[in-house]
C-alpha cells in the first residue's frame, strides 16, 4: 500500500544506503584486520565529524527504508490499513531512529 | 509401449460459496485442448457444468482457468502436455470471485482497467488527418511491446500482489495503462499518471514476474509496470504531480 512518494522515499534511501553500508563494512573489515579492541575503535570515533555524519546518515535512511518496507508487509499479510497502517509507519520509523541515533551518540559522542 | 486412453479430469464444481473437485474420465484425442476436453465433459457428460469460452482460437482471452494450479488460456493449451500421471485439475482463476464452477467474475478485473485510466483520450475528431505515428520511434516501439493483451485474467490470477492486496490494480490494467501512455495520440497522460500513482498503483508490484511468465502472448507487464513507476515518478521530481 505505498503510493509514488512512499515509493520514491523508499528508492533514495536505498541509494544513500548502499555506499553506506559498503564504507560500514569497510569500516569493520579495517578494525577487525588491524586487530582494534573495542576502546581502540571508540578512541578514533569519539568526537568525530565525520563518523558522526556518516552514521547519522545512516540511521536516518534506514528509518526511512525500513518503516516503508515494514509498511508493506504488514499491510499484504497481516491486512493493516488506513490510520493504522500510518501510524505503524510513523511509528517504526520513530523507534528505528531512537535506537539508531542512540546507538551513534554512544560511538561518536 | 501403449499411450493411456483416457485422463481423470478433476474439474472444479461450485459456487461463491464454495465447493470441490469432482472427477470425470475423458478419452485423449490428438490435438485435443484442454478446453476441448472441459466442453466434452459438458456435451457428454455434465450438461450444468458452467464455463466460459468464445473465439477458441486464443483471440478472444475469455476461457482461462487453473490448470494444474498455474492459470493458462485453456484453448491453446493441449490436454497431452498437461496430464501428470493420467491426472489434470482444473479450476476456476484464482483473484476473482466465483460465478459457477470454472466461471468467474471479472467486473473487479475490468473495473480496475478503467480505474488505471485505460480509456483512450482522444486528441483529434474523425474529422482530422490521420496521426502519423512512425513505427520505429521509441514510444511506439513501448507501445507495441504491450498492447497485444488480450485481457485473458491470466496475469492477474498469476499475481501475488492482487492475492495479498486487493486494490492493487493488477499487471494487466497497468499495462494497458502504460501502452497509453506511450500512445502519441492520446491526451490522457497526466490523469492516467495519478491514476497508476496512488495507493493501489503500479509502486506496490514486487516483480515477481508471475504475469510475464504466464501471460500467453508473451508479454511483460512487470516491465510495463516499471515504465509507469519511472514516469511518475520522474512527474513527481519534475513537479509535475
Amino acid at each position: 500500500m505505498i503510493g509514488v512518494r512512499l515509493y520514491l522515499a523508499q528508492r533514495l534511501s536505498a541509494l544513500i544506503l548502499a555506499p553506506l553500508v559498503a564504507g560500514h563494512l569497510a569500516v569493520i573489515f579495517y578494525a577487525v584486520q588491524g586487530g582494534l579492541d573495542g576502546a581502540e575503535i571508540l578512541s578514533r570515533t569519539q568526537g568525530s565529524v565525520g563518523f558522526g555524519l556518516f552514521y547519522g546518515l545512516f540511521v536516518i535512511a534506514v528509518s526511512v527504508h525500513g518503516a516503508i518496507g515494514l509498511r508493506v508487509v504488514v499491510h499484504e499479510h497481516l491486512k493493516l490499513a488506513g490510520r493504522t497502517l500510518d501510524g505503524f509507519t510513523l511509528a517504526t520509523g520513530a523507534v528505528l531512529l531512537g535506537l539508531g541515533l542512540r546507538a551513534c551518540v554512544a560511538v561518536v559522542g | 509401449m501403449s499411450q493411456a486412453k483416457e485422463a481423470d479430469l478433476h474439474v472444479w464444481r461450485g459456487d461463491g460459496n464454495g465447493g470441490g473437485l469432482v472427477r470425470y474420465a475423458v478419452p485423449l484425442r490428438d490435438s485435443q485442448t484442454v478446453l476441448d476436453a472441459v466442453t466434452w465433459i459438458q456435451r457428454r457428460l455434465e450438461p450444468g457444468l458452467s464455463f466460459r469460452f468464445a473465439c477458441r482460437v486464443g483471440m478472444c482471452g475469455t476461457c482461462a482457468m487453473t490448470v494444474n494450479g498455474k492459470p493458462r488460456w485453456t484453448c491453446r493449451t493441449r490436454l497431452k502436455d498437461v496430464v501428470e500421471n493420467g491426472r489434470v485439475v482444473i479450476a476456476p482463476l484464482e483473484n476473482l470471485p466465483v460465478i459457477k464452477d470454472l466461471a468467474c467474475d471479472f467486473s473487479s478485473f475490468f473495473g480496475k482497467w478503467g480505474k488505471a485510466g485505460g480509456r483512450f483520450a482522444a486528441t483529434a475528431t474523425r474529422l482530422d488527418a490521420v496521426a502519423a505515428i512512425r513505427p520505429d520511434s521509441r514510444r511506439r516501439r513501448l507501445a507495441d511491446a504491450g498492447i497485444e493483451c488480450i485481457n485473458c485474467g491470466v496475469c492477474y490470477s498469476a499475481c501475488d500482489v492482487v492475492r495479498w492486496n486487493p486494490a492493487y490494480l493488477g499487471p494487466a490494467a497497468l499495462n494497458r495503462s502504460w501502452t497509453l501512455v506511450n500512445d502519441e495520440r492520446d491526451g490522457g497522460r497526466e490523469k492516467r499518471l495519478r491514476a497508476v500513482a496512488g495507493a493501489g498503483g503500479c509502486h506496490n508490484c514486487h516483480s515477481h514476474q508471475g504475469c510475464a511468465t504466464l501471460c500467453p502472448n508473451e508479454l511483460n507487464p512487470t516491465l510495463s509496470i516499471a515504465g509507469l513507476k519511472r514516469a511518475t515518478a520522474l512527474a513527481v521530481l519534475k513537479g509535475e504531480m
